[in-house]
């Protein structure tokens, strides 16, 4: 199979995407895409609580996933890649032209940002930079359980 | 020592649930505080967390053993000695809390577990 969902989301593993998306796609395994966490034991181990024993977790950085997405894309088994800001999504975007398209499926309030769907706030910028993104041929949708709508990036940015 | 207090930390409205079942059965009010993870990314869950918290002590009720409640729930115990962490909250474990306060958080902690665990079981047919 392949990556079948490249999500962007700031709780990056939970419970919607290991049990709202993992079970009806059927994933065999879950790529985090984080600088900091990729740096972190100790966050590793907290984000490995939230999965079944039988889905493998694979932790990067930015450079290390662009670099290894073609062995994932090319995988036999069904996963998922996360990422949990819009910054690093484009960051990989740039880096891997693999990257088709970007599922936006948590990305909540902070100071700056506005409601633009019920789970999805954003500063003007960051919506720039997902239409920015979109123009570049990416796929850009925001969708949080897979039974919701898949709202394109022109109706929320 | 002070008392414990007791947060519960879960997705929608479990917690408020809990919460509103232990004063039902108990009548003991105060004792536990619900917090929800609605609409709420790790910062403001985690300023939902502080506040529901105070100065502490305090064992934070976790619904499951991983997901943001528990990400956030853990890296705010990381920050602060006086706090620990259960997860998997049932009813049977709240309900044994609300009794046992005076006693360290770990302590509380486990004795939380070995109650909620007890209460989980296949009844006879």
């Amino acid at each position: 199979m392949t990556l079948a969902l490249y999500r962007i989301d700031d709780r990056l593993i939970h419970g919607q995407v290991v049990v709202g998306w993992g079970q009806p796609l059927d994933v065999s395994f879950i790529v985090l895409v984080d600088d900091e966490v990729s740096g972190s034991d100790w966050e590793q181990d907290l984000y490995r609580m939230g999965v079944p024993p039988h889905i493998e977790v694979i932790f990067a950085s930015v450079p290390a996933a662009a670099e290894l997405l073609p062995s994932w894309e090319a995988d036999a088994r069904v996963g998922i890649l996360l990422v949990g800001d819009i910054d690093t999504a484009v960051a990989l975007a740039e880096r891997a032209p693999q990257v088709r398209r970007f599922n936006v499926g948590g990305v909540h309030h902070r100071t700056g940002r506005r409601e633009r769907l019920r789970f999805v706030y954003l500063t003007d910028e960051e919506a720039a930079k997902l239409r920015q993104l979109a123009g570049r041929g990416v796929e850009v949708t925001a969708q949080d359980v897979p039974t919701a709508r898949a709202v394109p990036v022109a109706e929320f940015t | 020592m002070s008392e414990l207090r007791g947060v519960i930390v879960s997705h929608a409205a479990v917690a408020q649930a809990l919460v509103a079942a232990v004063t039902a059965i108990t009548g003991i009010e105060g004792a536990l505080t619900p917090v929800s993870n609605e609409g709420c990314g790790s910062e403001a869950l985690t300023e939902r967390l502080s506040q529901a918290v105070g100065r502490g002590p305090a064992v934070l009720f976790v619904d499951l053993p991983g997901g943001s409640c528990l990400t956030s729930s853990a890296r705010y115990a990381k920050q602060h000695a006086d706090i620990a962490v259960v997860t998997g909250v049932n009813l049977a474990m709240l309900l044994d809390f609300v009794f046992h306060r005076n006693i360290p958080p770990a302590e509380a902690a486990r004795r939380a577990v070995d109650a909620g665990a007890k209460a989980i079981r296949v009844t006879a047919a």
